[in-house]
């Protein structure tokens, strides 16, 4: 990726790339039934996956539903 | 309304949408020469999927794992979403590097039934997608987080006096309030450098997009996350975007701060915001 070592470039983190994939990228509904495959489902179950870690600390996410 | 021979069909995962012209043939492959195409989130090939000027990087995928109710139950589970993640980022970094003027990614799990299905969402949101990719042509998302440095301070702190007396007591409660105040100084002060850093990188960028602060936790850093930060920067930008980095990196000791970079990254960040909220109706 970047070429110049000089710069504390991080390993590349999961929760760096949901921060992404998740909340970031083109949102164009697909199909019906998938409808629900967008934010909110995602929203839901991170959730829940943050919340086993902390349940003390809200989602990352929770501040852009885009 | 489906049938079991859509079921049998699988479905089409979306990955990224490119200029029709950027992306030659009925696969994508690592490079024009390479006979093997890159493979997507279920291992299939990835196909070019073409309409008007556009093309749709797509992957069949069993709706096994794919439909509503196994993909509800699959992003519940993290290492699955781990592995589709890498990959659907493997994919669009593939794209990306194949296509000349770039890619809008998709975000992760956008699925149609069919092609047609597909089609028409490119003839529906032409306009959109051509515009946003104008917008992303010969950019980059750079990534940086501030942390906080983890301090001596929370070692030192003062522990309640043993005592029972008053003289005591208010001794305790006073040197409490005199380290609350402290906190809350520094707190402030970090508030200050972050904003300054925040500044100084957006000025060397086209765009910035703030994330949530990452949990500590998750993020495996042993500092707080006071800023998760992505920011548009033009390939041409690109040397003196990362020289403001550094310079932010060398100052933020002095700031009890540290700041961390990732990136380069297709544009995500900014891909959302440019075709506007989802919606899937005016396509028929």
């Amino acid at each position: 990726m970047t070429a110049d070592p000089a710069l504390p470039t991080e390993r590349l983190t999961l929760v760096d790339l949901l921060d992404r994939l998740l909340a970031g990228g083109v949102v164009i509904a697909g199909d019906l039934t998938l409808r629900i495959a967008d934010v909110d489902l995602v929203r839901v179950n991170l959730h829940a996956l943050i919340g086993s870690v902390d349940a003390r600390l809200p989602s990352p996410w929770e501040e852009h539903g885009t | 309304m489906n049938g079991n021979a859509d079921a049998a069909a699988g479905l089409l995962y979306l990955y990224a949408v490119a200029r029709d012209t950027d992306l030659p043939g009925r696969h994508l492959t690592p490079s024009p020469h390479h006979p093997r195409p890159v493979t997507g989130v279920a291992g299939e090939p990835v196909e070019l999927v073409r309409h008007l000027d556009l093309v749709g990087v797509a992957g069949r995928v069993p709706a096994a794992d794919f439909d509503e109710e196994p993909l509800h139950r699959h992003l519940e589970d993290l290492d699955w979403l781990a592995t589709v993640a890498h990959r659907h980022q493997a994919v669009i970094e593939a794209a990306s590097s194949a296509a000349a003027t770039g890619v809008l990614p998709l975000r992760l799990a956008t699925v149609y039934r069919d092609e047609e299905s597909l089609r028409r969402m490119l003839r529906a949101r032409h306009e959109a997608l051509t515009a946003a990719l104008g917008r992303l042509d010969g950019t980059v998302e750079w990534g940086v987080k501030v942390y906080t440095l983890p301090g001596p301070e929370k070692e030192e702190r003062t522990t309640p006096a043993p005592s029972a007396s008053g003289g005591v007591g208010r001794a305790y409660l006073r040197r409490r309030g005199a380290e609350r105040r402290a906190d809350e100084h520094r707190a402030r002060q970090a508030d200050d450098a972050v904003r300054q850093i925040h500044t100084a990188l957006a000025a060397s960028a086209e765009d910035t997009h703030l994330h949530a602060p990452q949990n500590s936790r998750l993020s495996t850093h042993p500092g707080h996350n006071l800023l998760n930060a992505s920011y548009l920067v033009r390939r041409d930008d690109d040397s003196a975007f990362t020289a403001e980095v550094r310079a932010q990196v060398e100052r933020a000791p002095a700031w009890g701060l540290m700041v961390e970079l990732t990136g380069p990254w297709v544009p995500y960040s900014f891909a959302a915001t440019t075709t506007g909220p989802a919606d899937g109706t005016d396509d028929r």
